[in-house]
């Protein structure tokens, strides 16, 4: 199984990815076929971003689908009211998502950290509800006829363009994870996901250091909604519920906590797999919830670990070759 | 005055599966999400019993309601013991993240497995409670509002004898302060939290029943909302606190009554969570919580 694992934890694994998600189109291009593919591609955007706060920081987030819905109405109604291009909105809803992550993330992350799994879950349902009773947001008919991405006078608002867009956006998205859960303050988080205690008593600022996390997330949330409401053109209350956000949960859950291709590879399962077992559709939710507790049971680090090994450093790496085999991670706390 | 009896009488729900959260929080530290659900099939088992029963249902009125409350709550109680036996005990020793998750995971199992059994759409309850109301002191009262809130109180009560004079109840006490040294003074750890999830689950089964005679109709999500406002009231009266639940409930309630009368209807639930985060930044340990010091 060596060679398996060096294979899943090659650095070529990202261009692998990117390769797959450009030639997809060629292989099947239907405009059905297509706005499956967007759609998960966005469903990887929101996890990757999630993944930022539970796999990363260990924090449970369960009203992630209200940074989405931020994001999508942020830019939807600046975009169908005071006619901005979508891609002028985004430094907006960048700022709007930050707010929102310190509005919430700042009282309940000095607590104890399952307070937050419950006030997110409130927290999502306020920002339906509030959709749902304001008028600028459209109330319960939303907000449509929001204009596709127009990048520099090249129209970008058709099914193979967008998807494209998508690609381009959802690569930067995963590499910029990436590489922020490989610098200081992503060792930082997943310090404190083992152990609190001890990363205070190491000298980390565990509250600001969270909230950098839940912020982050956040952000990435945000702009997977303006993909969103680009994609759709619509949006409406009954987009964001609870059952979004624990669907991009089990996608973080499923690929494995904390490794971005795995939750790149848990995002696709969940977005296509109903799609191609249509006829079980009732039977699917029901799944997915077994599903989750199956996982933590019996694999709580998911399909495709995170390695806790640090890349050895450049110089290092010649002299030594890898012996004993590397320490898994993902399930947290299991650490020696 | 006809605000406070409506709070009264909604935060008597609250407060009867507040318990639950507490009870399960104080004993094992995990938020239990599925606790909602388990009020959702607390209300279907009964609509279930009280179809079977028929034309016998309408003609016994009130006595039915009593044994289908009873029978909802072995259920429920039955079903929070598989949830833990299934879900939370393999992953006791795991970290707090890991069960959550299966937490939430069962909540979601609940929810559609029941869509599964009944359906998507809501269902009417056979036996609907109207009788004549009573106006005192300026509100009109119900009787079979009374009912419900002595019904409530009467569970409470019992509940409180349990945890308070049992040994039972002495060794759930002494788990919440320290498991390993329960273990060691020979107390049964597994046996007393089943007992505490059966307890809890039995509670909030009833609560479910009451609530689907009381408003008539039933959905599969119905008890996503109510855990939120549960664990709110478990929050407000002090997590852990079981008479700091009861109270949460009672507050809860009544907050929601005058807030729904000045802000409108449809901003009930945001202004109940929107309670739940204020009293998270002024006071988590809640009204009757002790300070908890985290032990590492």
């Amino acid at each position: 199984m060596g060679w398996v694992r060096s294979l899943f934890d090659s650095r070529y694994v990202g261009v692998v990815g990117l390769l797959v998600a450009v030639l997809a189109p060629f292989v099947t291009a239907t405009t059905y076929s297509l706005s499956v593919m967007t759609s998960a591609l966005l469903f990887a955007m929101l996890a990757i971003g999630l993944n930022i706060v539970v796999g990363y920081c260990g924090l449970l987030d369960l009203g992630y689908a209200a940074f989405f819905a931020i994001g999508a109405y942020t830019s939807g109604v600046l975009a169908t009211r005071y006619g901005w291009p979508l891609l002028t909105t985004v430094p907006v809803v960048i700022v709007a998502a930050v707010l929102a992550g310190v509005v919430i993330g700042g009282p309940t992350l000095r607590l104890r950290s399952d307070y937050l799994a419950i006030v997110t879950l409130g927290f999502g349902e306020i920002i339906r509800i509030t959709a749902n009773n304001l008028a600028i947001t459209g109330g319960p008919s939303g907000i449509y006829g929001i204009p596709g991405i127009d990048l520099f006078g090249l129209d970008l608002s058709g099914p193979v363009g967008f998807y494209y867009f998508c690609v381009v956006v959802v690569a930067l998205a995963a590499i910029g994870a990436a590489r922020l859960g490989r610098s200081r303050i992503g060792r930082a988080w997943r310090f404190i996901r083992e152990d609190e205690d001890a990363a205070e008593a190491m000298g980390i600022n565990t509250y600001r250091i969270k909230l950098a996390a839940y912020i982050c997330g956040a952000i990435w949330g945000g702009i997977a909604g303006v993909l969103f409401g680009a994609q759709l053109s619509a949006i409406s209350p009954p987009s964001f519920t609870f059952l979004w956000s624990a669907l991009i949960l089990m996608a973080v859950v499923l690929g494995g906590m904390g490794s971005t291709p795995g939750v790149v590879v848990g995002a696709v399962i969940i977005s296509v797999l109903p799609e191609i077992l249509r006829g079980v559709a009732d039977y699917r939710y029901f799944v997915f919830g077994i599903m989750l507790i199956v996982l933590m049971v019996f694999r709580p680090e998911g399909l495709w670990p995170h390695r806790a090994v640090e890349r050895p450093l450049r110089r290092s790496r010649r002299r030594q070759p890898v012996e004993e085999p590397p320490v898994e991670s993902g399930s947290g706390g299991r650490l020696p | 005055m006809q605000l406070i009896w409506n709070g009264i009488f909604v935060g008597s729900f609250y407060a009867l599966v507040a318990l639950g959260y507490s009870m399960v929080y104080g004993i094992i530290k995990l938020l239990n999400f599925a606790h909602g659900d388990i009020y959702m099939v607390g209300a279907f088992v009964g609509f279930a019993v009280l179809t079977g029963m028929g034309g016998l249902a309408t003609s016994l009125g009130f006595v039915a309601l009593l044994i289908v409350l009873v029978i909802a709550m072995l259920v429920t109680g039955a079903a929070g013991l598989i949830i833990e036996r299934v879900a939370y005990r393999p992953l006791r020793n795991s970290p707090r993240l890991a069960a959550l998750i299966t937490a939430v995971g069962a909540s979601f199992a609940l929810e559609y497995g029941m869509r599964l059994i009944a359906g998507p759409n809501p269902q009417v309850y056979p036996l609907r409670l109207s009788g004549q109301s009573v106006h005192v002191l300026g509100a009109s009262v119900s009787l079979d509002q009374v009912a419900l809130v002595a019904i409530a109180f009467a569970l409470l009560g019992g509940l409180d004898t349990l945890v308070m004079r049992t040994s039972t109840g002495r060794a759930m006490r002494a788990i919440a302060l320290d498991p390993k040294a329960s273990l060691l003074m020979g107390i049964n750890v597994d046996r007393v939290i089943s007992r505490v999830f059966f307890l809890g689950s039995a509670l909030a089964g009833a609560a479910g029943v009451m609530a689907g005679a009381y408003y008539g109709k039933i959905d599969f999500l119905m008890g996503f909302l109510i855990g939120l406002k549960a664990f709110t009231a478990a929050v407000i009266g002090g997590i852990g606190n079981l008479r700091g639940a009861v109270l949460g409930g009672l507050v809860l309630g009544l907050l929601e009554s005058f807030g729904t009368n000045y802000l409108g209807g449809q901003w009930r639930d945001v202004f109940a969570f929107g309670f739940l985060i204020a009293f998270l930044v002024v006071r988590p340990t809640g009204i009757l919580g002790e300070r908890v010091t985290e032990r590492v």
